[in-house]
């Protein structure tokens, strides 16, 4: 056990920013990583995607399960220096190989694990409770791995509202279409019409627990246009990020959920104007003859924190704004 | 045994010839005046037209140990230098020196004539096979690897005399004007040939598309041809293209363009009278696409291009962000169209594209190159020559001309190849030194050098990744380890020739 709080002592290295960890951290871009390639996992640190998912799941055939989870244990103890957030997919825990993912990769520190075809609230808890039993032998705080969801059936989309809920774990919900159009027995189409209604609900769901909404990937990788389109069109159903399959869509998906000049320099206003209520010693907060109340600057802070992360402020958002 | 400036061992002589070490790019200065050729006669009605590649040669006088070249616009899909040197050999000649533009690959070919000492040495660098070969010990066959502007100083100093020249024309008339942009084998501009028309004591036009007098437009004219000869079929101009000319789409190689724009921004020159030369790989042109938005989106109106021309760099002039492109070699049959149809698209010859020894070369007027390498080190020298398992398998180009002559010299490559770091603590190889190399990018970051403080510091005012290349070389070997130095012979199998002729390093033999 020794080692592993010398490992777990050695996330002095990890670059976190203890402001925007946990819920509120920026997750626009997911960047799936096939588990079983060195040459792509290598190539991880290169890419400023907000996170990355190291998949064990649809990625790795048959025969390569063994060994791509351990090379992606080995590839994580030495990513020390992490400086995107690495969630893990695993395989589904009604396999044999979903468990046997956890049990090599969680004394590597990834920070959370995607789980695929969490269809009933009864499969998140399930998880939930492995998690705290490899914490708790590894000498980890209880809660330390988050947890990603995958709503990708006709059945996870019903459930997700109770899904969300399951345990504090949970960071986001995922809508992941492709195996939800399958569930569907329907085609996926470029415009996305029959996906309207579980995108809708899993948003809902999220934003209902306090969790974040990621989209699903658009495959076609080639179709920069698209891709911009629908990345246009989840942000305005409330989604805050997307999975990718290729680096090549970060930046896209970095520019669509970029906030607009205007709101920065509302959000900006909004934060000076509590500090100068503050420093007057008043409650009451008020920015052009109008008042600011909690969720204006709960807004004006994600705005903030996503253009700081974009380079379009020079500053972080000072995160005691929130707590008062 | 000498050593050069760079810390080089390099053999006194080498192939009979005396080694003048490198010291720095600019502490050679020429003297005396430039070579020149014998004085003729054409009479009025006198044919140049011979029956046959044979008869040309004979009227050429050409004899064992003479210096015969070609040039290379054909590239791999040159047929002229295999048919040149079998002729070369039927008619029962040794010890010919060949000192064309370049070897490719297509001329492995040639290696049994080489051993069977029809060949003797090369005064050219060389792509492929042959390069391995000598490498391994197993082609006696001592070459010397010049970038295209230093083959033109050492033709015009005397210092290689071009006993033949052949010249693949394709289009030629009866009196040797020619034109490398019309015919069936065109391949555009003829620019690295006009040197040899210039200087050899013999020039041969040969042409798979005789056409009545005059041959218009004219390229190289019928003043510095002395004999005309068909051939069926000069090559394959498709095979001109020699790497991928489309934008990259993989991701890494995308990484590597959006840094080197980052220089290219941070440096101050991407204004009115931008000047640029980029190669024809995908990562190249992917930085080529963020220079072509940038300057779209600036509305920046660049003065030229040049180089090696693709139909990417004639898109950027049709539409107006260049002025003029100055074409020594034609990439792609798209610049070959470009060629005949634009007057901005200008052919030039090598020596006013790069020779250090001339009134002023094209390169010294560039503001940004972006360059490849199969190596870097620490020092900021570039190997292009050698590859890691130590073998010359690829000829200098531009490289070191450009490098030398631009405002700034980025040079673009992944982290590691294989398993292997592109960060060394020295070079297999210098091809070019790091004092004239501006910045060097992958994807894991940016390594500025010393020389360049200002944009050092505008990058890191601009956020970008730099880092010290001691760091990056630390972040490679983190994941591809430290790799075991080569072996190599004493023997030296070749030299490399910086462009003002001293030896910049010297290639050995293998071991193993």
């Amino acid at each position: 056990m020794g080692s592993l709080h010398h490992r777990e002592a050695s996330l002095g290295h990890l670059k976190r920013d203890p402001a925007v960890a946990g819920a509120s951290r920026l997750r626009r871009s997911l960047l799936y990583v096939p588990g079983n390639m060195p040459s792509m996992l290598q190539n991880i640190p290169i890419f400023a995607a907000d996170a990355v998912i190291i998949d064990l799941e649809d990625a790795v055939p048959l025969g390569e399960k063994d060994a791509a989870r351990r090379l992606v244990r080995r590839f994580l103890e030495t990513y020390l220096d992490r400086r995107q957030e690495v969630l893990v997919r695993i395989n589904p825990l009604d396999t044999t190989w979903g468990a046997q993912d956890l049990a090599e990769v969680l004394p590597a520190l990834p920070d959370g694990i995607r789980l695929p075809k969490a269809d009933t609230p009864e499969i998140v808890e399930r998880l939930d409770t492995l998690l705290t039993e490899h914490e708790e032998a590894l000498g980890l705080e209880v809660g330390r791995f988050r947890v990603l969801p995958s709503i990708e059936s006709a059945l996870g989309v019903i459930n997700c509202i109770d899904i969300a809920a399951t345990s504090p774990r949970i960071l986001g919900l995922a809508f992941g279409a492709e195996d939800y159009t399958a569930s569907m027995e329907i085609e996926r189409s470029k415009g996305g019409e029959e996906l309207f209604n579980a995108r809708s609900r899993v948003v809902w769901a999220a934003k209902a627990a306090g969790v974040q909404a990621i989209d699903s990937i658009f495959a076609d990788v080639k179709d920069m246009d698209g891709f911009r389109r629908e990345t246009e069109l989840v942000k305005a159903l409330g989604y805050t990020g997307k999975s990718l399959v290729n680096p090549r869509q970060i930046e896209a998906v970095h520019e669509v959920f970029a906030p607009k000049a205007e709101e920065i320099e509302y959000a900006l206003a909004v934060v000076d104007a509590i500090q100068r209520a503050r420093q007057m010693g008043t409650g009451v907060i008020s920015l052009g003859g109008k008042m600011v109340d909690a969720p204006v600057v709960k807004r004006a802070m994600r705005v903030l924190r996503t253009a700081h992360a974009q380079g379009l402020v020079d500053t972080a958002p000072d995160e005691a704004v929130l707590h008062g | 045994m000498a050593r050069n400036a760079l810390g080089r061992e390099l053999p006194a002589t080498f192939d009979g010839k005396v080694v003048v070490p490198y010291r720095d790019p600019w502490s050679v200065r020429p003297t005396g005046d430039r070579a020149t050729r014998a004085l003729k006669r054409v009479d009025p009605g006198q044919s140049k037209v011979c029956q046959n590649l044979q008869e040309a040669i004979e009227r050429c006088g050409l004899r064992d140990g003479m210096t015969i070249a070609t040039h290379h616009h054909l590239r791999n899909g040159d047929f002229l230098l295999n048919h040149v040197v079998r002729m070369i050999d039927h008619m029962g000649l040794k010890d010919i020196t060949i000192a064309s533009s370049s070897v490719h690959p297509v001329h492995a070919e040639l290696i049994p004539l080489i051993r069977e000492g029809v060949v003797g040495r090369l005064e050219c660098g060389v792509n492929g096979l042959i390069g391995e070969l000598c490498s391994k010990g197993e082609l006696r066959c001592p070459i010397t690897v010049r970038s295209h502007g230093g083959r033109v100083r050492s033709i015009v100093t005397g210092q290689v005399p071009i006993d033949v020249a052949f010249i693949a024309a394709p289009c030629c008339d009866e009196y040797g004007n020619m034109s490398g942009a019309l015919g069936p084998s065109a391949f555009g501009s003829l620019g690295y040939a006009h040197t040899d028309a210039e200087y050899a004591r013999h020039v041969i036009a040969v042409t798979d598309n005789l056409v009545p007098f005059p041959a218009t437009p004219i390229s190289i004219g019928q003043a510095s041809v002395d004999w005309v000869v068909r051939m069926e079929r000069l090559g394959d101009p498709k095979k001109i293209v020699s790497t991928t000319t489309r934008v990259t789409t993989d991701p890494v190689g995308l990484q590597i363009a959006r840094y080197a724009t980052q220089v290219i921004e941070a440096s101050g020159y991407l204004r009115d009278g931008f000047a640029f030369q980029t190669g024809s790989g995908g990562t190249s042109l992917a930085v080529a696409e963020n220079v072509r938005n940038l300057m779209r989106r600036q509305k920046i109106k660049g003065s030229f291009g040049c180089g090696g021309i693709t139909g990417y760099f004639v898109d950027m002039l049709e539409e107006g962000l260049f002025q003029a492109l100055f074409d020594v070699q034609c990439f792609d049959l798209n610049a070959v169209e470009s060629i005949r149809r634009n007057r901005n698209h200008l052919e030039i010859s090598a020596d006013t594209y790069a020779n250090p020894f001339n009134s002023g070369a094209v390169v010294n007027k560039l503001d940004v190159v972006i360059l490849g390498a199969t190596e870097v080190d620490v020092d900021f020298n570039v190997n292009a020559n050698t590859e890691s398992n130590g073998y010359l398998l690829h000829n200098t180009g531009g490289h070191s001309d450009t490098a030398a002559g631009a405002k700034l010299a980025i040079i673009v490559a992944p982290s590691m190849r294989g398993r292997l770091p592109i960060v060394r603590d020295a070079v297999t190889t210098i091809t070019t030194p790091g004092a004239t190399v501006g910045a060097v990018v992958t994807e894991r970051g940016i390594a500025v050098n010393d020389r360049y403080p200002e944009l050092k510091a505008e990058l890191l005012r601009r956020q970008a990744p730099v880092k010290d290349i001691r760091q990056l070389q630390r972040e490679i070997q983190a994941v591809t380890g430290a790799p075991r130095p080569l072996e190599f012979e004493d023997e030296v199998v070749a030299l490399i020739e910086y462009r003002d002729g001293t030896i910049i390093d010297a290639v050995r033999r293998v071991r193993g």
